[in-house]
């Protein structure tokens, strides 16, 4: 089969026609010009997508390309605003999850959709517990599970009545794709399924996968790690921006191909100018980990702003926890300035100097009902100002020297934040840490959600307080934006920084380090 | 106890496989509490007496078997106090003395029971109001209806009915029975059948819930009812016992926040998807222990009511620090 290059210059397409799909007779599904919007935004457009009985279909592409959208669609958990699905081809349309299941559509969300305190045959069967009389049927119920989980070939290890809680993930997972088999499932969709899983589970869940995959069950497997891809999919099909690609066979595409096929995109947004110089280590990490993280390595130098790129559960958000006190390092050293700091809680964190911008604004970041007064010095007051506590209730001349530096738009300061802009939510956020002030800044997705407008003039802000002296460490998933913005890049996976790139690396440099493929490209 | 309760022998693993997460270590813990009590009382000169104290325990046990049921569905019922005096009040109220309308007086109550716990449920589930403020309110409610419409004893029940009180099939109490029979009920009502694995669906996890089809309105309408209708036995046994009924024999009882604070004590977690009626029976029985050696240590009022919540809440500290692994849904 051809294979579809994209060419990053231009962003163009090139799509050989696609004869080798036809020719097996009917697929399996057919999806055809699905769209869908979110509040306006397009987040899947004109987007096909084809599978045959018995193959393992990888859906790739990067964060926000719409791969868990148009699985959401086909598991009926959202409705298409365009676009035809269908089943051998006869029209279905699902309007709740449970009609998808009843046509043999189930789906293994990367949060599994279990109930912890109760047991796999309660789990599999909720719902539909299966009686006699007015009576549950224990026994039933404990012999059916018993013959799903024999079908997976894990008996042995899972019991009918086993509490799941006390089951590990790859266990809990095991539970998932049983509850889908007893749908009569035909085809399955799993989500990042290895996320948090160990090289020996993944194993076995391939094994799993390929027992299906021989009688006659159709898996879509979306996953970022091109090396699994390469293992166990037939073929690929890639989405980007929200648009399908191309649909290939994994064996007639390279890795590289295929990061190409994912980036394929212009570097046009505008980015400020890098730093012109480079101060003083201001934070150093030697060996630090926790429960998710090992052998964390980081320096953080005075007017740099510092990329932090990863996949999805690479350990991107448990690091700045970790180093902001939320989820304290339990190994290594920490020294700041020089010196050997202990940093066990965020309170501690806020006093060294150490601000933390957390990705989600509203739950973590901001008390959505008080003012952009209070929530500007929520932190301050905390670490008991007792100026900034009094001049709290008369507004003051500090808290409009606060807007006035990140450039606020509101319409007075004691407009109540929830009224605001997600961009000028994120200025008040930087106001709070601005309070402290913070030299030590933690951005995790500073632009996600805020549109392109309010980005730049966030990236500005940050720019300018790292040539004021601050560090700043830059978590984001939007890989132009780490490479624009960031001085330096590191890049993890697995929960530890997997390597560092200087600031002219590219898109595929970076994606080829956090999916750990870096070897079969350098090779 | 806490120390009895985090690390269980082997008897109380044994146990736990028996009746999973229904909160069986907490039988361990009981039978360290009556130990020592009985100890303590004996060695005073006191005498032990578990027919009086199983007794002491139906009233309260009843509503919190009841209370139970509301807890696991992520529900809660604040009005079960009013439910009983409402029950007792009525019950005498409709009965006058007379043998004959015991049926009725029976009947009638159970029928605003009913009542009662539909009109919780409902307002939860339909107008999505929290139980914890539904339940206030309809309990207020009773509470100003009832002082409204009686202002003392109302009328009285029939020597006869005062047998299911006082009485009872050779040694065993008429009560007991009762409470067994409730307890038993409502044990199998969980584990046998759909609603009750709808029921612990609904509480521990209402979106997966939802997902897999399960009506969760019903689930918690159903636990309203049946924990109002807990409460509309107690308040007849507690009737059969006074003779009469008084608005303030509910709330005197305390029946509203000691039937949670036993629940609690049980393992059931307050978030409800956890825990069952057994631990609810074991959490109601130590607090009647509790009681008992402190009356025959002849303990302050005060300080009797400083150490039992001294105790409730080490329990529930203890259960946290077992809950401590990670959940599948977490992170």
């Amino acid at each position: 089969m051809a294979v579809a290059l994209s060419d990053a210059d231009t962003g163009t397409v090139v799509t050989p026609p696609t004869a080798a799909a036809a020719g097996v007779g009917e697929p399996l599904l057919a999806m055809r010009g699905i769209a869908k919007r979110f509040f306006g935004v397009p987040v899947l457009t004109d987007v096909d997508l084809e599978v045959r009985a018995g193959e393992v279909h990888a859906l790739m592409g990067e964060n926000g390309a719409g791969k868990s959208t148009l699985m959401k669609i086909l598991a009926g958990a959202h409705q298409p605003d365009a676009g035809t699905i269908a089943l051998d081809g006869e029209p279905v349309r699902f309007g709740h999850p449970r009609e998808a299941q009843r046509r043999g559509v189930s789906i293994i969300y990367q949060e599994f959709n279990l109930l912890p305190e109760r047991t796999v045959a309660q789990n599999i069967f909720l719902g539909r517990e299966p009686t006699r009389g007015p009576v549950v049927d224990g026994r039933a119920m404990a012999a059916a599970t018993a013959a799903l989980l024999a079908d997976l070939g894990v008996e042995r290890s899972i019991a009918p009545h086993s509490v799941v809680r006390e089951l590990s993930v790859a266990q809990q997972q095991t539970v998932e794709i049983a509850k889908a088999l007893s749908f009569a499932a035909r085809i399955l969709i799993m989500d990042e399924p290895t996320a948090s899983l160990s090289p020996h589970e993944v194993e076995a869940l391939f094994e799993r996968v390929r027992r299906l995959q021989a009688r006659g069950l159709a898996v879509l497997y979306i996953s970022h790690r091109l090396k699994e891809i390469f293992e166990i999919a037939q073929r690929i099909t890639v989405l980007k921006d929200g648009r399908r690609v191309d649909t290939v066979a994994a064996g007639a595409v390279t890795p590289a191909v295929l990061v190409k096929m994912m980036v394929g995109r212009d570097l046009d947004d505008y980015y400020p100018p890098r730093a012109a110089t480079v101060g003083e280590v201001m934070l150093r990490v030697r060996g630090g980990g926790n429960a998710r993280l090992h052998d964390i390595d980081v320096e953080l130098r005075a007017g740099e702003i510092v990329g932090l790129a990863g996949l999805e559960g690479a350990g991107r958000t448990e690091l700045a926890r970790a180093l902001f006190g939320a989820d304290p390092f339990a190994r290594g050293e920490v020294r700041l300035d020089g010196a050997p700091t202990l940093v066990r809680s965020p309170r501690q964190a806020i006093r060294a100097g150490f601000g933390f911008l957390t990705e989600d604004r509203k739950a973590e970041g901001l008390v959505l009902p008080q003012s952009v007064a209070d929530n500007s010095l929520l932190a301050l007051r905390s670490l008991g100002a007792r100026l900034a506590r009094r001049r709290g209730g008369g507004g003051g001349a500090s808290v409009l020297e606060l807007a006035r530096d990140v450039d606020l738009r509101a319409a007075s300061l004691d407009q109540e934040v929830r009224y605001l802009s997600g961009g000028n939510q994120q200025k008040v956020v930087l106001a709070k840490w601005l309070a402290t002030k913070s030299r030590l800044l933690i951005f995790d997705e500073p632009t996600r959600g805020i549109d392109v407008g309010a980005k730049a003039g966030i990236h500005d802000l940050m720019r300018g307080l790292a040539a004021g002296g601050a560090a700043i460490l830059m978590i984001s998933s939007d890989l132009t934006e780490v490479i624009g913005m960031s001085d330096r890049i590191l890049v993890m996976r697995d929960g530890t920084i997997a390597g560092a790139l200087l600031a002219g690396a590219t898109e595929a440099e970076i994606i080829l380090l956090a999916t750990g493929q870096h070897e079969t490209v350098a090779a | 106890m806490i120390a009895a309760g985090a690390t269980p022998g082997r008897a109380g693993r044994a146990w736990r496989g028996v009746a999973a997460s229904d909160g069986a270590p907490i039988y361990g813990v009981l039978a360290l509490v009556a130990l020592v009590s009985w100890t303590a009382i004996i060695a005073t000169g006191g005498q032990v007496n578990v027919t009086t104290t199983l007794i002491r325990s139906v009233a309260l046990g009843m509503v919190a078997v009841g209370q139970t049921l509301v807890i696991l569905g992520g529900s809660l019922d604040l009005s079960v106090a009013y439910q009983v005096s409402v029950t007792a009040v009525m019950a005498s109220h409709v009965m006058q003395g007379d043998p004959d309308r015991m049926l009725l007086g029976v009947a009638a109550t159970v029928a605003i029971g009913i009542g009662i716990g539909l009109a919780n449920g409902l307002i939860i589930t339909g107008l999505r109001v929290n139980p914890f403020i539904t339940t206030l309110g309809t309990g207020l409610i009773m509470r100003g209806v009832l002082n409204a419409s009686f202002d003392n004893f109302a009328g009285e029940v029939p020597r006869e009915f005062q047998t299911l009180g006082y009485d009872g099939i050779g040694p065993i109490p008429y009560a007991l029975l009762l409470f067994a029979g409730v307890t038993l009920v409502v044990w199998a009502l969980l584990k046998y059948t759909r609603f009750g694995h709808h029921l612990y669906a609904v509480g521990g996890g209402e979106e997966t819930a939802r997902l897999s089809g399960v009506r969760s309105a019903r689930a918690i309408v159903g636990a309203h009812v049946l924990c109002s209708l807990t409460a509309v036995l107690t308040g007849l046994f507690i009737v059969s016992r006074l003779r009469a009924g008084a608005p303030w024999v509910g709330p005197d009882g305390n029946y509203d926040l000691e039937s949670i604070a036993a629940v609690v004590l049980g393992g059931t977690a307050l978030a409800g998807g956890r825990g069952g009626v057994l631990g609810t029976v074991a959490g109601v029985l130590i607090l009647a222990l509790l009681d008992n050696v402190f009356n025959a240590l002849e303990v302050n009022t005060f300080l009797k009511q400083v150490l039992r919540g001294v105790i409730i809440v080490a329990a529930v500290a203890a259960y946290a620090r077992r809950a401590r692994p990670r959940r599948a849904r977490g992170a």
